[in-house]
This record gives C-alpha cells, structure tokens and sequence, in this order.
C-alpha cells in the first residue's frame, strides 16, 4: 500500500437506521427516507444540528419508477439541515459511490458528520405493472422512443433489463468455469435461510433446492429466485469523522479502505473479461489500499441483484481462485452463518428485500456491532467486505470494528 | 450470404414482438444502416488500424480523426447468450440474446439476437454469421449459425 495511509480511514460509520422494509407499503420515498435517517442520527448519538453534510445514490428522478428514492434537496429541506457539503449521483463506483464520496468528504474537511441514505419504493411503483425493463415495456410504431447511448445496443434486441445483460455474465460463466444451476440455487437458498432470521425479510419462508429449481426461467441461465425482490425500504448511515468514534454509543464502524477502480471498458458489452468485469478492478484497488487480506475477513456483504454476482465477487475479493466460486458455495456450508465466510447474513437483496446495496452495507454495520439477534455471526467478527454492483458497475468497502 | 432476413420456421423467435430502435446520429448512423446493402461496417481507424466500437469521433488508441466505416466478413464467434423468457416486451415469444465477437477483432463485440440455433451450452465459442432485419430505416444485424467456415479459419 502507499506510505500515507489512506484517507478513508478517517472516516467510521457511527449510526445506522432503517425505515420499515415491505412490499407495496404505499408510502412515499421521503416518508420512508425521514424514518432512515432520524434512526441513524439518533443511533449516532447526534441530533439533526450536528449533520453538516448529505448524501446520496442515485439521487432524484433518475431511473425506472421507485428506483432514486428522493434527492438530497428534498431530504434537505425536510430535515432544515445546514449543510458544509451535499453530493448526488449515479456515476461512479457504484452505490457505494455516496458512502465512498462522504469518507473523502470527510478526510478534505468539508464535512464532520454526513447523513448517507438509499431508498427504494419500486414494489409501490411496480404494484400495478410487474417488474420493467429499462426503456419501459410499451409501445408500438408512431411516438415510439428512441434511444442512444449504451442501450442503443442493447434495446433493439430484447435485452432490456439487467437481468438479460448478468444472465449473459453467468452463461460465460458457465462455458469457462463449469458453472451449474445447483451452485446458482445455493446463493439463493443461503439467502433465505439467513432471511429467516431476519424479521424485515420479504421473503422468509423456507425454500428447497427443488423450489428452486421448479421455478420459471427469466433469462437463462437465471430464474425467477435468481433475480432479487424489488421491495419499499429506506437505509442511511452516519459517517463520521473517526476522531467522533470513542463518543458514539455504539462501537464504529471503521472505513479501512475503499474499492473504486474501473479499468476495463466502461461497458456491458465491451468489458475485456466477462466473467468478472468491473468487481475485478474495484477489489483489486481496494486490497491496494489495505494491509489486511482476504484470509482477514470475517464476514462478507456482497452485492446479489442476481445470484451469480455474489460468485464474482468471492473470485474478484479473492475469496476464492478465478473460476472456483461455484464448487466455494456448492453446498452452501462455506456461506452459512456458521461457516469460513459467512455470506449475506441478513438474507441479501434475493429473500431480505432490493435495498440496492445499502441493506448489505447496513447489514455489516449490525454484525460487527455484534447485534445481529439471531443471525449474529458467532464467534469473530471485526472484518466485514461489503461490495455494491455488477457488470460495469463496482465498488467495494472494508469496515472493521472498533472498540466500544 | 448476407441476405435480409426471410420467414424461417423455428422455435425461438428472432427478437422481442416490439423492436425498440436506437436514435440515429451522425456518429451511429452508418452503422444501423449498413444492412441497406447486406453488409455490416464498423468504424476504422485508418492511422492505426484498430476497428473503434461504439463508433466516436476520435480513435481511442491513438486519437486520430481519420476514421472511416469499413466492410467486415460479417462473421463472428458467439462469446455468451441468454434465452429471454420474461415478458418485458408483452407478446413476446422466448428469443435468444447473444453477444458475439467480431472474427477480424475479437475484443469488438454486438449485442443481438441468435436466430435458427439451438440455444444450449454448446453455442458458446460456434460461429455465426450476420443476418438483417429491418425495422423502420434501421437495419439490425442478427446472428445466425454460420453456413462454413473461410479456408484457414478454425
């Protein structure tokens, strides 16, 4: 690593908060954000005068319905905070890309304490139609859009939703490195074990390997309880400049370093490595900033909008050799709560609800504090990996647990 | 052989029941009109020679400006696929959505549709050849198996 340690690590997140998680909640994005983040500034030990800094992905009126929650303007005023610094946006590294943009904030001091928030009402949003594709899923000649950009490539071909663009990740996957559906199913069956456990999950039933298999195919080689369950929920977080730490009521969470590279082509289709793309790069920049290793962590958050990321992730963090992530999971004792890696403790986006990675990022937060309830990870847990993303999109984040 | 797509009995349809098309401009437009005269074209850097895919302005390997669309075989190498199941687009039947890798410059890919081929796992790696539909003033190239090969190639 560089001589100077990296500026992340003035950063800890010191309070956590999370609004009522479900579907169809009929509930406004504000409604749910402002439960968020009241949580995480009480749970810092904070009042609202003492936030002096806002952020946010992918901020307002971007993307399909219910996906941007609402933007930093809105919470702003809502809340009559007086902010050094507030920051939006959806281009980066990923939807770490807020988390990581307030560390740096942080470490420049622009900001003491900034309120970080993701939120989503996309099972409000989707109640009437069923899930979208990007572009919409209507039309017909005459007032029909057009589109440019990346999905000018993508579009006229079907390949309309994320789904279709991981789906081809995993059929690369399974040409290299053998990768079966049963692998696939143990992603999603650890999640749902774990989701259980865990009362805000969408989906807590059980579900069998045969469940799994039984169900409709999306875009193969992914089904139906390979995809996540969009849901209604808002997460935020307090992060601190460390030196807060010792006066925080809860043990912080330390930022030890960021992932956030992106060298390969910026792009579904051009990216030089299938396989991986950019969750490659951004774990590779992350370990470049760090000390610690792979061997170091004791839990891992990783990124499940669609099962096979959490594979290409255990390989890219290096978990796992390239290729080896399907026989790492086959079983699922690995990623269970009581295995060598416990894997998406909370039931991840596929069973816990799509809270677009901030669930996961919220979800370290509850295990290295050692308040998991029934799902706390026995045994040790001071290391936590957390990555956001798949395809062209990354970005990663080491926490580890201080005192207190 | 790169003729416009006839009616062809299969199981999979060619493409989604409604073609959602890219907006023409003066970057892309020789692209999605190259099927006009069955051939399709990507953007070459005449300095370095590096085909430049999405077409732009400059060559991202040496920044040259002298680009031009140039001829290819309209071969290419199925790099991965998925069977589209879900209704996004209503009325739409299962299609194949490929990606496949351009034989004169492998690292240049196309999002498309596999048409009259059997999508299991053994569809990776086969050649295919191009194929266009045409859809308003667009010409999108499609993929189907290839009839031969070249002499020399594999």
């Amino acid at each position: 690593m560089s001589p100077a340690a990296p500026a992340e690590r003035q950063a800890a997140i010191t309070g956590i908060g999370q609004s009522q998680v479900g579907r169809r909640l009929g509930r406004t994005d504000l409604d749910l954000t402002l439960d968020a983040c009241l949580d995480a500034i009480a749970d810092a030990g904070l009042t609202r005068d003492d936030i002096d800094g806002l952020a946010t992905y992918p901020g307002g009126g971007l993307g399909t319905g219910g996906f941007a929650g609402p933007g930093t303007p809105e919470v702003q005023d809502a809340l009559r905070l007086k902010l050094n610094w507030h920051d939006g946006g959806s281009e980066g590294p990923g939807q770490m890309r807020a988390v990581i943009a307030a560390c740096f904030a942080i470490a420049a001091g622009a900001a003491r304490h900034v309120l970080v928030y993701r939120t989503v009402t996309e099972s409000t949003a989707q109640g009437e139609g069923g899930r979208q594709g990007i572009g919409g899923s209507g039309g017909g000649s005459g007032g029909v859009p057009r589109f440019g950009g990346f999905l000018q490539w993508s579009l006229p071909f079907g390949a309309v939703s994320a789904v279709n663009w991981i789906a081809l990740v995993g059929q690369r996957r399974v040409h290299e490195f053998g990768l079966t559906r049963e692998q696939l199913a143990h992603v999603a069956l650890n999640g749902r074990r774990n989701a259980a456990l865990n009362p805000k999950a969408i989906y807590r039933e059980p579900m069998t390997l045969d469940d799994y298999l039984a169900a409709r195919m999306i875009s193969s080689p992914l089904c139906l309880f390979d995809c996540d369950a969009p849901c209604d929920g808002s997460t935020a977080l307090v992060v601190s400049h460390a030196d807060y730490a010792p006066d925080a009521p809860h043990p912080a969470c330390h930022v030890n370093a960021v992932g956030t590279a992106l060298r390969g082509r910026p792009s579904w289709d051009q990216f030089d490595d299938m396989t991986s793309m950019a969750a490659r790069d951004a774990a590779a920049s992350m370990w470049e900033r760090t000390e610690l290793g792979p061997t170091d962590v004791d839990i891992a958050q990783l990124y499940d909008g669609f099962s096979v990321l959490p594979l290409v992730w255990l390989e890219a963090l290096g978990f796992c050799g390239r290729g080896e992530s399907g026989p790492f999971v086959d079983g699922g004792s690995r990623i269970a709560l009581d295995g060598e890696l416990p894997l998406n403790t909370a039931g991840g986006q596929l069973s816990a609800g799509r809270l677009h990675g901030f669930g996961l990022l919220h979800e370290a937060c509850v295990q290295l504090r050692g308040e998991g309830g029934e799902r706390q990870v026995p045994g040790r847990h001071e290391v936590a990996a957390v990555a956001n993303g798949g395809g062209p999109i990354a970005g990663t984040m080491l926490l580890t647990r201080g005192s207190g | 052989m790169n003729a416009v797509l006839a009616s062809i009995p299969r199981v999979y349809a060619n493409g989604p029941a409604i073609r959602l098309l890219p907006r023409l401009d003066p970057d892309n437009e020789f692209f999605w009109t190259a099927g006009r005269d069955g051939v399709l074209r990507f953007l070459r850097c005449r300095s370095c020679r590096q085909f430049i895919h999405p077409p732009v302005p400059r060559c991202p390997e040496c920044l040259s400006d002298d680009l031009a669309p140039e001829a290819v075989s309209g071969r290419a190498t199925v790099h991965s696929f998925t069977v589209n199941h879900q209704q996004w687009i209503p009325g739409s039947d299962p299609y194949v959505i490929g990606l496949v890798s351009i034989d004169e410059q492998p690292d240049v890919r196309l999002m498309t549709n596999l048409v009259d081929c059997e999508p299991d796992d053994s569809l990776v790696g086969s050649p295919v050849e191009v194929v266009f539909e045409q859809s308003d003033n667009v010409f999108l190239p499609l993929f189907r198996p290839a009839s031969t090969r070249p002499e020399g190639r594999p």
